[in-house]
């Protein structure tokens, strides 16, 4: 549905977006994340042909961004980073506006405006103007505004922003039940988010993308090797190398500073191997206490951290 | 079409929402009125004091100078209040972000100028349908004749016309409001007293600015002439503003 090739966008001299490629799949929620200032909004931009690349081809539903740029239009609904929202209009003739030039037929106009507002919750302030609506009404107004005319492929740029955690869940099913029939592009710092509505993730970091996968995948992957944290009650020498002997263990680390002869380890073992049996096992087995021994996973944030923190 | 429509909608919302329009009309109705009063109490000074002198009064056409002066003062006004009506044309847009909401729909960026540009036309037919209350006066009192009236009109209209696309291109440069209303009045200012310069040129550099000037080409409308060299000069003048208004927002994109 949407194929980034090789695209990068230069503005004063500063590679914004340098040489990024991927692809999204039709009924697919791509999220988007890097930290602020990564390229993130300047890659949509491109997507929504509001301004072309430097280099590389974007094609939306087979349509060049750049060369059959109308076509695209016609496809995408677009929530840009802030709401495009003319502050002097009631909510209701803003949709009606945004119907029109989306080129909606003038009979579905009305049925299509009510939809949207239902879907938003904007029923009760359908009559209000805009500029006195609290930031989380103004989101969800630039929200329903990208889902008129029903779009092939919706393009949010951190379509949560403002809300408060009751908005936030709402949108966030919102744009999970979008999935099943567009195609969602979303951007976010907000990691939950992410683990919690896309099927994808795309990494971006000074422009470059860094990782691409699910978010389960990803978190896998940067793993390297699984952890277990052991709380051990022994001579701490002994049980350091005694763990160091077993197979499959790549390196132990001790904390620094053990409470009387307690001492927390960091095992670290091969990727897929679960050693956590043989670890309880080995420590019964020499006399030893073994007072806490858990798997240490990775969350996506870690994830994030390290690769958007390490050059 | 629609898109047009739809657009110049907006805008004309837009301007009576804000408090720009109801100003505009205001300060044009009051200085066209007070130029109209100070006219016609000069023209009848004028023959009271002949006609004290015992000299005879000298056959003048007052409706006619009347009308004539009128125009003139108006397209002084003018000059003032185009840029008023232009200045939130792309300015405001840009700065709410609304420009990527226009320019990511399916509406092209001819047919957001276009739209916008007939909206501030379209204030301007107000402007002058308000101020022909004024000269309606006349024909309660005498009897003009009109046609020089219709010729002062397409004189004003085209005018007025050609300064408004000159702002417009100029509120595609800038998102400040301020800094769009003192370009666009410089720019029409210097436009308008380029022939002052002419006096000092020479041959075709004298033929040239005097052509330039905005306001050279209407002093024939005025005295009833429609000359079409005039009505291409204006013409070609909104056509220069809105293709350079066009290209300026399709180099916006590139800039980002």
């Amino acid at each position: 549905m949407i194929e980034v090739e090789h695209v990068s966008k230069v503005y004063n001299g500063r590679k914004a977006v340098d040489d990024v490629s991927f692809r999204v799949e039709k009924g697919e929620i791509l999220g988007f994340l890097g930290p602020n200032g990564a390229g993130k909004t300047t890659t949509m931009r491109i997507l929504t042909c509001y301004m072309p690349s430097t280099e590389g081809t974007a094609r939306v539903a087979g349509y060049d961004v750049f060369e059959q740029s109308i076509e695209v239009r016609k496809r995408i609904g677009y929530l840009p980073e802030n709401p495009p929202l003319y502050p002097e209009m009631a909510v209701q003739s803003y949709l009606n506006f945004v119907a029109k030039i989306k080129g909606t037929r003038s009979n579905q106009r009305k049925s299509q405006v009510d939809e949207v507002i239902g879907k938003c919750n904007l029923g009760d302030v359908r009559n209000r103007i805009i500029g006195k609506l609290s930031k989380g009404y103004k989101q969800r107004v630039g929200l329903a505004q990208a889902l008129l005319n029903n779009p092939e492929v919706l393009i949010l740029d951190e379509p949560t922003l403002g809300l408060d955690p009751k908005q936030i869940h709402e949108v966030r099913d919102l744009i999970k039940s979008l999935g099943s029939t567009h195609t969602v592009i979303l951007s976010t710092h907000i990691l939950p988010e992410v683990s919690m509505t896309c099927n994808r993730v795309v990494i971006i970091n000074k422009g470059k993308v860094v990782a691409m996968d699910t978010p389960e995948g990803l978190a896998h992957q940067m793993k390297g090797a699984e952890r277990v944290s052991l709380t051990v009650d022994g001579p701490m020498a002994a049980v350091r190398d005694k763990l160091q002997s077993i197979d499959g263990v790549l390196r132990v680390q001790a904390n620094e500073e053990p409470a009387g002869s307690q001492a927390t380890y960091i095992v670290e073992c091969q990727l897929d191997s679960d050693l956590r049996r043989v670890l309880a096992a080995t420590v019964v087995s020499q006399g030893w206490g073994l007072l806490d021994l858990r798997g240490i996973s990775m969350s996506l944030e870690d994830v994030f951290i390290n690769l958007t923190t390490q050059e | 079409m629609q898109n047009i429509l739809a657009i110049w909608q907006r805008e004309m919302r837009s301007y009576f929402v804000s408090p720009i329009a109801y100003v505009v009309l205001t300060v044009f109705l009051f200085l066209s009125g007070l130029f109209f009063f100070g006219n016609l109490t000069e023209v009848v000074q004028y023959t009271m004091t002949q006609a004290q002198m015992g000299q005879g009064v000298q056959p003048i056409d007052v409706p006619a100078y009347v009308i004539q002066s009128l125009f003139r003062t108006t397209s002084v006004i003018l000059l003032f209040l185009v840029p008023m009506l232009t200045m939130g044309l792309f300015t405001e847009e840009k700065k709410r972000g609304t420009i990527e909401l226009l320019l990511t729909t399916p509406v092209g960026n001819f047919q957001a100028l276009l739209g916008k540009y007939l909206a501030s036309v379209t204030f301007l037919l107000i402007l002058f349908m308000s101020s022909g209350f004024t000269i309606s006066a006349l024909f309660v009192y005498s009897r003009p004749d009109w046609k020089p009236i219709l010729a002062g009109y397409l004189g004003m209209f085209l005018y007025g016309a050609a300064l408004l696309a000159l702002g417009l291109f100029i509120s595609t440069l800038t998102e400040n409001q301020i800094v769009a209303v003192v370009i666009t009045f410089g720019a029409s200012l210097v436009l308008w007293l380029i022939s002052v310069f002419s006096s000092s040129a020479v041959g075709a550099t004298k033929d040239v600015i005097n052509y330039l000037s905005v306001i050279s080409h209407l002093d024939d409308f005025l005295k009833g002439v429609i000359d079409t060299s005039h009505i291409i000069y204006y013409v070609t003048f909104a056509f220069v503003g809105l293709f350079l208004a066009y290209r300026s927002l399709e180099s916006m994109r590139w800039k980002g």
